[in-house]
């Protein structure tokens, strides 16, 4: 595994708001996760960061090569808590990215560690790479 | 027009709100020992005791270092962002690395009963308020 540095100091990233198309029917507001995205020759992998996103509340949509997760954050934990200073606002997080790879649907993995989510979509047989050998 | 019925949707809203209007109030002092801005911290009032709470997505529990003194807490650890030898990378939003924060509550609490939670990437620090920093109640003779 290539690992990056971690010797630098993490800074704070601002969460982005979710600017969309659609309209949500539910007066919360959602943000853009922040999302790595890699390639090998028979996969896409993308990485997520959902904090505070349970498993049972992730939702993951492959569709016209459309692929779309909305993680949506548990309210009822932060009842009874009442806020005296905060640095970060807390959402439910929504972002879809449209695919240039045939992925074969029926195999994608997903994985939830530490607000972590990671999918793994393998591409399908006719998008992987063919050697042409020449005669 | 004034809402005539309570909306259990608008809840969360009103939650995000109240938390964007007490942003950057200077309730929590940084302290000596450490400084950095990572990882944002919100904290509540829970009744007598402060709740801490911060995301730490993709950190580990064992790459987290918390240490309450008095009425400093410190919280460090590593982030480790992975990927594939032979990946190409598309995309890069998440950041690795290190991070040492120490903040000081304006509160006395109680170093030896706090409590730690970590699940899905959320950090929650319970920190009771301590018995002789609570007010007490004076009857007038």
């Amino acid at each position: 595994m290539a690992k990056s540095q971690v010797s630098q100091e993490l800074a704070v990233q601002e969460k982005k708001e979710l600017v969309s198309k659609e309209e949500k029917t539910v007066p919360a507001r959602y943000y853009v996760q922040n999302t790595d995205i890699h390639e090998t020759d028979d996969a896409l992998t993308v990485v997520m960061e959902i904090p505070g996103v349970e498993k049972k509340d992730v939702d993951v949509s492959i569709e016209n090569d459309v692929l779309r997760v909305e993680g949506r954050i548990d309210f009822a934990k932060y009842e009874g808590l009442e806020p005296l200073y905060t640095e970060y606002n807390v959402g439910h997080f929504a972002r879809t990215f449209t695919l240039s790879n045939k992925i074969d649907q029926q195999q994608i993995t997903a994985q939830l560690d530490d607000g972590v989510l990671t999918l793994t979509l393998k591409k399908a047989k006719e998008a992987l790479p063919r050697k042409i050998a020449i005669n | 027009m004034a809402m005539l019925f309570a909306d259990p949707f608008g809840t969360f809203l009103q939650f995000q709100q109240a938390l964007d209007a007490l942003r950057t109030s200077s309730w929590l002092e940084p302290s000596v020992s450490g400084g950095g801005a990572f990882p944002p911290l919100n904290v509540f009032r829970k009744g007598d005791d402060i709740v801490i709470i911060t995301e730490l997505p993709g950190i580990r529990k064992a790459d987290l270092q918390i240490q309450v003194k008095d009425r400093t807490i410190r919280l460090a650890g590593t982030k480790p962002v992975e990927y594939g030898e032979k990946a190409s990378l598309h995309r890069r939003e998440r950041l690795a690395g290190s991070f040492d924060r120490a903040v000081t509550l304006p509160v006395e609490i109680d170093a030896d009963r706090v409590k730690a939670e970590y699940h899905d990437g959320i950090l929650a620090l319970y920190l009771p308020r301590a018995e002789r920093d609570k007010p007490k109640a004076i009857t007038v003779a």
